[in-house]
């Protein structure tokens, strides 16, 4: 009998999940509002910031400075959208700082002791850290480990890796030629590339199937999944994605400082990427988000982190204003989320 | 019991849409599917019925191909199929639409319409064509919502499963499966779903199966009910030669089975 009292009150529930549509309605469309504001506030916030910067110290704005901000700001950014796309999907990748140095050791070797023409040293590192993304999302989609357990592992994995195969000690990359100047030696060159993969992503998030899939499969991976999504080729293809993006700045980066760092991937790097793409709007959850999000979230991290550094300010102070800025901008995630889940009754 | 199942057998082999012969499901030791028999006629609508665990969902998931039987076979059109995937089925015309919808919430209404079978220019989603039909769609069916760019998360139960509905109708359906679809749904919504379901039979003659627990609600609109009881059909009756008190009687009798400590019949 017991059935037949939780279907009655089953039913007497239902008009009641009907009013809450409408509060959720409104809830929902204040959320939404908020939502589409907010690259627009992170936007202004880094105007707002380069202003107070510029009035504090007039180099902010010089030429070299922003040429400086720029190059430095290309891993954060593209690591930042790439990560993006991963949490939209609903998954994590902490090992894509150490894609970015793994990279660029495979290439050296491939150059350096295969005799490899630098074009297709580059392919085979890139080629070594799209590998490390498929078995990233193997693991994660066919052997059910939690995204967050299986890129730790990769992490600590790859920081091994990087180091054995260099004996420790950072490689030189090779001579300029062409390929070396298109793909960092030129001053511009890494901001140039760092724009075109964020407007690219930006394009296949918002344009593409696959843009709208990874969307769906954060939002409800079940529901994509009964229609008829490739939840898996989702997960696995963004991983891979994610990867090889950050392998391919790492490869940009190591022809920028002419030196390839078995020890470039630290936490630091993945974490900042992190918070940048929180701070622009991405869900930890999955479903929201954006690459310009993510890269203007970047754009402010770094802007502090120059500003402060011209003013002689300390790298703690950064990361107590980092540490606010995640806060709250996490805080705003749940309460979101939490509005998104009392939506699903 | 015996009639029923006689009846089944009986019909015309040529007029199924869809035809299950002993199909069989097992989740490890526990057999939840034993041996079901069930064929749905063109055009007709038919109502599944049965209580909490009998197996309607594994059931449901079998035919679409989300799982795979351990046993028996399926017969779409007199053809027997191997299902492997839901697309697979899907691409049969199987539609389904399930009990949480399978619609993102995060996702506009035109986005969710379109999910999976997006129409596209070159690489690139095409947004205005999708708007415009999915605007004609709902229009056709007589479901109106606030805004087809509204994100679903805002819609109410009911619009939420029309559009669930109004998605699986338009990716060709051949048959439509529906889930439980006037759960959590007060009288008002519902009625919406059963016009919808009404003229969906009346008016593209698609065959339905509508798989219920509360079967009293959807009685009106099946031609035929079929019991699912301890993984098979126990009672296949056109509605005509049964009534929503014949059911719940066979229900409750079971319930005062279980009651008394007598082992339930199989």
């Amino acid at each position: 009998m017991s059935e037949t009292t939780g279907q009655t009150s089953g039913e007497t529930a239902a008009p009641e999940t009907g009013n809450g549509t409408q509060e959720r309605g409104v809830g929902m469309r204040i959320l939404g509002a908020l939502a589409r504001v907010r690259e627009a506030s992170v936007l202004l916030v880094a105007v707002g910031l380069a202003i107070y910067f510029q009035s504090a110290n007039s180099a902010f704005l010089s030429q070299q400075n922003i040429l400086t901000l720029s190059r430095y700001a290309v891993p954060y950014v593209v690591i930042a959208a790439a990560l993006c796309l991963l949490l939209i999907c609903g998954e994590i990748d902490l090992s894509v700082g150490q894609s970015f140095a793994f990279a660029p050791i495979v290439m050296y070797l491939a150059y350096d002791k295969l005799f490899l023409v630098l074009p297709l040293a580059v392919l085979v590192g890139l080629l070594a850290v799209a590998l490390v993304g498929l078995i990233n999302g193997v693991i994660t989609v066919y052997l059910g480990v939690s995204s967050l357990i299986t890129t730790l592992g990769m992490f600590f994995l790859l920081a091994g890796l990087c180091v054995t195969l260099t004996g420790g000690f950072p490689a030189t990359p090779p001579d300029a030629n062409t390929t070396t100047r298109i793909l960092g030696e030129y001053a511009w060159s890494g901001t140039i590339w760092a724009v075109v993969i964020v407007i690219l992503l930006q394009l296949l998030l918002s344009r593409t199937r696959w843009g709208l899939h990874t969307y769906a499969t954060g939002g409800n991976p079940l529901g994509s999944r009964e229609a008829g999504v490739s939840v898996a080729r989702i997960k696995i293809g963004n991983f891979m994605l994610c990867a090889v993006l950050g392998g391919f700045v790492g490869i940009i980066e190591s022809f920028r400082i002419s030196s390839i760092d078995p020890l470039a991937g630290g936490p630091q790097l993945v974490l900042l990427c992190i918070a940048s793409a929180v701070i622009g709007g991405t869900a930890l959850l999955g479903g929201v988000g954006t690459a310009t999000g993510a890269f203007l979230g970047a754009l402010v991290l770094i802007i502090l982190q120059n500003g402060f550094t011209l003013q002689g300010i300390s790298a703690y102070t950064f990361n107590i204003i980092l540490g606010i800025a995640i806060l709250v901008a996490m805080i705003l995630n749940v309460y979101v989320a939490r509005l998104r889940g009392a939506g699903r009754v | 019991m015996e009639n029923g199942n006689n009846s089944a057998n009986g019909s015309a082999n040529g007029n199924d849409f869809l035809r299950a012969e002993g199909v069989v499901k097992n989740f490890g030791a526990v057999s939840v599917l034993k041996g079901v028999d069930m064929h749905v006629k063109k055009g007709e609508v038919l109502g599944l019925i049965g209580d909490n665990g009998a197996g309607k969902s594994t059931l449901l998931k079998t035919i679409t191909g989300f799982h795979r039987p351990d046993g028996g076979k399926l017969l779409i059109e007199g053809e027997e199929v191997n299902l492997r995937s839901v697309a697979q089925a899907r691409a049969l015309g199987i539609q389904t639409v399930y009990q949480d919808l399978a619609l993102v919430n995060e996702l506009s209404v035109f986005h969710n319409m379109f999910l999976n079978s997006e129409l596209t220019v070159g690489p690139f989603l095409n947004n205005r064509a999708m708007k415009e039909k999915t605007a004609r769609y709902l229009e056709d069916m007589g479901v109106r919502i606030p805004s087809i760019d509204t994100e679903v998360a805002r819609l109410s139960g009911g619009q939420r499963q029309a559009i669930a509905v109004a998605r699986a109708v338009y990716s060709d359906a051949k048959m439509l499966l529906l889930d439980e679809p006037l759960a959590a749904m007060g009288a008002k919504e519902g009625a919406l779903i059963l016009d919808l379901i009404q003229r969906l039979k009346e008016e593209r003659g698609i065959p339905m199966i509508l798989i219920v627990h509360n079967y009293a609600q959807v009685f009106d609109v099946c031609d035929r009910v079929n019991l699912l009881r301890n993984g098979r059909i126990e009672f296949d009756r056109p509605v005509g030669e049964t009534s929503v008190e014949e059911l719940t009687e066979i229900v409750v009798s079971e319930y005062r089975k279980a009651r008394q400590g007598k082992p339930t019949s199989g």
